[in-house]
């Protein structure tokens, strides 16, 4: 008899995962706490031409570049002289369900069917579960999605109800779960049952099916404006968008671009808390997984997660639950686009970029998402009023997430606020030095390190003597 | 209300008990259960509301459970009208186009 307590599991997990990803991670770990990230991307990932190929086959990617010339004329009207770039955006809503996360899926649903396994699972709450769905139904193949939906009083946000509902149109078995981070558990349990392929955002093909993003939206401005953009902003969650989309960018030889990512500011709010859970009117793209998935990507539903944002991140900006709300209803005004507000969070953030840049300059948002019942901005704005939110007009500045939503009075106060990178790559050497008990590091480690918080081995000496943590001097000869 | 052999049902299962969750759950979430909900063809003769039975879901998997609902259906949304929401377009074409919205 198998013990099926929560850790009793737990302690099986890598077994569990291993027959679940048909990838043994070991083959990339070195000594101490470092692995190699390039060696895994390439050895089990697909070249770009092959994911294009494998996308084209289920009508995912190539989805338009749209230039929001309202939008650029309204951030002009409230910029410096001079000043207001060109605001873009990739129409992800445009894959077949409904967001760019049907390029993940499209790459993960092949490789199980590849290696001949009868269906997929995945955990998440959100449009990467739809994507599975439409995937596994395209090729064939069986699929659960588990999902955390409600809170102790059977209340679940409008967005999760929706999701779930697209899930189960696109012919998914769909598991609902009550808050906590044990969904993890209930996950392997069953993978362990069915027996299924674990379609985990964080496997090398997941992240290598954003890449296409990245590489087609660089190839889609050279070819209208003959240049590369000169930002590009991602919304930032557990770091497979940013990583992908710069990862394909840097395949398209814009080595100029300057990627930027985005998180809605839920600071304040416990993940993982039943009371906070309703008090969120975000299921993701917000810093409550931001901020621990760039200070410690390996905290995923696998042992080596292929998403490493911090590699790639020139920028990290944080915007308010009002302003995507906002620019939300501003896009649909103004644009005559109606997309879910998730995406939407780059968006904000683009905006109040373009305000500081050359009015020749271009900046990118990579994604938009469907939306509609219960996605949409006004259930939700609707739902987080009848949680005891206060929603109103005002100063953005003015918010506290769990308490207000306060939707910008004017466009001039959208506002995006820049997070401490060097906060943010202190903090990964720190959980490094936790997670892997380290009393002294080596050069491997350093090296490690520099890489993994896109600094140098100076840098994170630097951060080593802050935290008093002994290290083998020498560095490069 | 009941239900009938082969209908589609949602079932409510109680998957960690208080006491057995997660060690790292926070303390509002370790005072209540990780329930769970799922959807499946009745395998029983009849069952009513609230009573135990066993389903057969889409994937094929056996799965048992307290029935909650019957042939279950989805209820969210547009939700209520917000008016802060219906000012911000009216706002934002004034600014850009000027004049006719008041």
């Amino acid at each position: 008899m198998k013990d099926n307590s929560y850790q009793g599991v737990m302690d099986r997990r890598n077994e569990i995962m291993k027959k679940a990803v048909g990838l043994d991670y070991q083959a990339f770990e070195r000594p101490g706490i470092g692995f190699d990230y390039e060696k895994m991307m390439k050895e089990t990932g697909y070249t770009l031409e092959e994911i294009q190929k494998i996308q084209a086959a289920t009508g995912v990617g190539n989805t338009p570049l749209l230039e929001l010339k309202n939008l650029t004329a309204l951030v002009r009207k409230v910029a410096p002289q001079g000043k207001g770039a060109r605001i873009m955006i990739k129409d992800e809503a445009s894959n077949p369900s409904g967001s760019y996360k049907a390029r993940r899926a499209a790459a993960a649903v092949y490789h199980a069917k590849k290696l001949g396994y009868e269906g997929v699972i995945a955990a998440t709450s959100g449009n990467y579960g739809a994507a599975v769905a439409s995937q596994a139904a395209m090729l064939g193949l069986k699929c659960i999605i588990v999902q955390e939906t409600y809170d102790s009083r059977t209340v679940g946000q409008p967005e999760i109800i929706e999701k779930a509902r697209k899930c189960e149109a696109l012919g998914a078995e769909v598991v609902q779960l009550s808050v906590g981070p044990e969904l993890f558990y209930e996950f392997l349990l069953l993978l362990e049952e069915t027996g299924y392929f674990n379609a985990s955002l964080y496997t090398p093909y997941g992240i290598a099916g954003v890449e296409t993003l990245g590489y087609e939206l660089v190839m889609q401005v050279r070819e209208k404006y003959g240049k590369d953009p000169e930002v590009v902003v991602c919304t930032n969650a557990g770091g497979g968008n940013l990583t992908g989309t710069a990862r394909g960018i840097l395949k398209a030889g814009a080595l100029d671009t300057r990627i930027v990512g985005a998180s809605v500011d839920l600071s304040g709010l416990h993940m993982a808390s039943d009371t906070a859970f309703n008090k969120k009117s975000f299921t993701t793209g917000h810093t409550g997984f931001g901020l621990p998935f760039t200070t410690w990507p390996d905290r995923t539903d696998v042992p080596r997660s292929a998403a490493r944002p911090l590699r790639y991140m020139d920028r990290y900006l944080s915007v308010t639950q009002g302003e995507v709300f906002y620019i939300t209803e501003a896009l649909a005004q103004l644009e005559g686009l109606e997309r879910g507000p998730a995406g939407n969070t780059s968006l904000v953030a683009a905006f109040s970029l373009a305000r500081e840049m050359d009015q020749e300059a271009i900046v990118v948002v990579q994604e938009t998402e469907y939306t509609g019942a219960g996605k949409h901005i006004q259930p939700q704005l609707s739902f987080a009023r009848s949680n005891g939110i206060e929603v109103k007009t005002g100063d953005p500045k003015d918010q506290v997430p769990g308490v207000n939503i306060i939707l910008p009075e004017h466009p001039s106060l959208i506002q995006a606020v820049d997070l401490d990178l060097d906060h943010i790559r202190t903090s990964l050497v720190k959980n490094a030095v936790k997670q892997y008990q380290v009393t002294e590091m080596t050069r491997a480690d350093i090296a490690y390190l520099a890489l993994e918080t896109r600094s140098s081995e100076e840098a994170v000496e630097g951060i080593l003597d802050d935290l008093q943590v002994a290290y083998q001097k020498g560095g490069k000869q | 209300m009941e239900a009938v052999k082969g209908q589609w049902v949602k079932i409510y299962r109680v998957i960690l008990t208080k006491e057995e969750r997660a060690p790292q759950v926070p303390e509002d979430t370790r005072q209540v259960p990780l329930e769970m909900w799922v959807k499946g063809f009745l395998m029983d003769d009849k069952a009513a509301i609230g009573e135990k039975v066993t389903v057969e879901t889409l994937t094929g998997r056996i799965e048992s459970g307290r029935l909650e609902e019957i042939e279950p259906s989805y209820k969210h949304s547009f939700g209520d009208f917000v008016p802060e929401l219906h000012q911000v377009g009216f706002t934002l074409r004034k600014i850009l186009f000027g004049g006719g919205a008041k």
